[in-house]
């Protein structure tokens, strides 16, 4: 009789959340679109503004010069720089974006008599992405020159290039691409996956509980032979899906949308950095933040069930975000690794943990112990939820 | 039948402490009669409903609800149970035949049980036309119907109506009177709050006069006129309620 109550609250819950538009927005809309915006539309959107920085020529000045006019000339010449010579200070120019950067030439630097090494000065805008091209533009154009004129003065001393040069240095990885894309993109599918889980359970938490009160449907069900048990428990069932749902459907779609993302790149420019994370990872993942969703969302149901509306139950709610979200940068932060200690933590230990799985470690202790832990957290939230459920101050607060 | 046997219920409430909404309420409704709880605002009458009705448990004392301890049983006591209050409104994502399916099925009926008490309830209301449509569409009407369809699925021996027809229209107010003189006429035992004079006149059998908590006085509309010698009910009311010295404030929860 328990088990068919539970379902029969379970039902009808999920029956009246798919007929909800907020729900649904909440639940299926948000994460569907949301990736597919951050990544390709965003993605898109960086790549067109880079690439026409790249193609737009930059106005620079040049400042001094007069002693090397084959450095000027040829600066003049290079390709994507037009020089341009006005009466104002340079700064308010670079400023103002009349002009994208600045080159001071240093006296003597075509002859090289005489020079004291005073360093060629590029003046620029920090941050502003044009300016940056332009800049690395003019650097690119003197360090051409610098090698130029260093490959004469070693042909002109019958030296060979290595003089310079005498070996090379070149890195190289070692690790899988699995390990890779852990130590790269791995903080972030889990921090995905946790703050998912949590935003895919708030909506229907405030619904079912505040949502009823609003409504005035909880004394309806109250005076229905369903224990508060069962009842606490169907709720909480179908909580648990929405959060599930919510983020299953999130690296669903950021897998789907980096994907695609990644294959247009590809076409366009021919390079790309190729990161692999395994389904069974992502799965894994999944597997461990199914009991931090279970303790969402008993503690959602909980908290939103002390409020007398909807709005209340949001104001309750919000700063639940921070201290969710807080936890899960910090697991992407470099050097937080899993500790016997950190992984007590809530939150903190899932999201480390999940970092571990997607680089493909598996250190079996530490995966028991934080499934454990986390399923006692969760367990402790089901527990806390059902008690509020029977606490008549709770349900009539007024 | 209703026995309720030194009902008391007491809350806490910050600024005012200890409150007594309901002390020491003892009475007896029988099958195929009408109780009438009466009372002003605040007097005690939604929070001995919600009692017995098991939504709230009583502080002290008990009662009995179709032989069901109230404290010992609380699940048992809601399956004999139907009850009504403007405070029981319907989900409104649901249609109205699902909402009365939802709560056939919690009361442990069988889909075929079920199938043929909702097609016979929803003809005897006259509810077909409408059975599909969501509850947030219906009008107050048609809500009503459903409330009633809701609380009549599993056939419970017991009725508890807690003001019934607070504000709704004629029309809507008629369809209830009229169930509850129906519920009568099926042998059921019925409970009713109200502070509408009208409706006790019309429909009680027997009337309890709740002031501050406590039930200060009860028997039929004959006896009390007797007593009090008085013709109108409502003078009735008045004089009891005012020759009783308030000891605590009641609240309604």
């Amino acid at each position: 009789m328990s088990a068919r109550n539970i379902a029969i609250v379970y039902r009808k819950e999920l029956l009246e959340a798919l007929r909800d538009r907020r729900t649904l927005i909440s639940t299926i809309l948000v994460p569907i679109l949301l990736f597919p915006i951050l990544t390709v539309g965003v993605g898109f959107a960086v790549a067109s503004l880079i690439e026409e920085a790249d193609r737009e020529p930059a106005r620079i000045m040049i400042l001094g010069g007069v002693d090397s006019p084959a450095v000027v000339s040829s600066l003049v010449k290079s390709k994507n720089l037009i020089v341009v010579s006005e009466p104002a200070n340079y700064v308010d120019l670079i400023s103002n974006k009349k002009i994208r950067a600045a080159v001071e030439i240093p006296p003597g630097l075509q002859s090289g008599v005489g020079a004291d090494y005073s360093p060629v000065k590029i003046y620029m805008y920090s941050g502003d992405l044009k300016s940056t091209t332009a800049a690395k533009r003019i650097e690119d154009f003197f360090n051409e020159y610098r090698e130029n004129l260093a490959r004469d003065r070693l042909s002109a001393r019958k030296l060979p290039a290595s003089f310079l040069k005498p070996f090379d240095i070149k890195q190289q990885n070692v690790v899988s691409e699995e390990k890779v894309a852990g130590e790269t993109v791995g903080g972030i599918i889990p921090y995905l996956v946790i703050i998912m889980c949590l935003t895919g359970a708030m909506y229907p938490a405030m619904d079912l509980t505040a949502g009823e009160k609003e409504r005035a449907t909880m004394e309806t069900i109250l005076s229905s032979p369903v224990s508060r048990t069962h009842l606490v428990l169907g709720k909480f069932l179908l909580v648990l899906t929405a959060s599930l749902v919510t983020a299953a459907l999130s690296v669903t779609s950021m897998g789907v949308s980096s994907w695609v993302f990644q294959h247009f790149q590809d076409q366009s420019s021919g390079a790309a950095v190729h990161i692999k994370i395994g389904l069974g990872a992502v799965l894994s993942v999944f597997l461990v933040a199914l009991p931090l969703a279970v303790m969402f969302s008993a503690a959602l149901l909980t908290i939103a069930l002390f409020a007398k509306s909807y709005k209340e139950a949001q104001s309750y709610i919000s700063p639940l975000m921070i201290v969710v979200i807080v936890p899960a940068i910090a697991a992407m932060l470099p050097g937080v690794e899993l500790t016997p200690r950190l992984s007590l933590v809530p939150i903190l230990n899932v999201s480390l943990l999940c970092k571990d799985l997607i680089a493909g470690t598996y250190h079996w202790n530490s995966i028991a112990l934080i499934f454990l832990s986390t399923c006692l957290y969760g367990g402790a939230a089901i527990f806390i939820a059902v008690k509020m459920f029977h606490r008549e101050s709770v349900l009539f607060r007024s | 039948m209703i026995e309720a046997r030194s009902l008391s219920k007491r809350f806490h409430d910050k600024k005012r402490g200890q409150i007594c909404a309901v002390e020491n309420v003892s009475f007896t409704c029988q099958p195929g009669r009408i109780y009438g709880l009466l009372g002003a605002n605040g007097a005690g009458k939604t929070t001995t409903l919600r009692m017995l009705a098991t939504i709230l448990e009583p502080t002290d004392g008990t009662a009995l609800v179709f032989g069901h301890d109230i404290v010992e049983h609380p699940e048992r006591v809601r399956s004999s149970v139907g009850f009504l209050s403007t405070a029981t409104a319907l989900y409104p994502r649901l249609t109205a035949q699902e909402m009365v399916e939802y709560f056939g099925r919690l009361n442990g009926l069988d889909e075929a049980t079920l199938k043929k008490r909702i097609d016979d309830i929803f003809s005897r209301l006259d509810m077909n036309s409408f059975r599909d449509r969501r509850c947030d569409k219906l009008s107050t009407g048609m809500k009503q119907k459903t409330s009633i369809a809701r609380t009549l699925v599993h056939d419970p021996p017991v009725m508890i109506f807690d003001e019934p027809t607070l504000g709704l229209d004629i029309m809507a107010a008629r369809t209830i009177v009229a169930f509850i003189r129906e519920c009568r006429q099926a042998g059921k035992t019925v409970i009713l709050s109200t502070h509408v004079m009208s409706e006790v006149e019309k429909l009680c059998d027997v009337i309890g006069i709740i002031h501050n908590g406590s039930l200060l006085a009860e028997g039929t509309p004959a006896q009390l006129r007797e007593k009090y010698e008085e013709k109108d009910l409502e003078e009735i009311f008045v004089k009891i309620v005012t020759a009783h010295v308030a000891p605590h404030i009641g609240v309604e929860v």
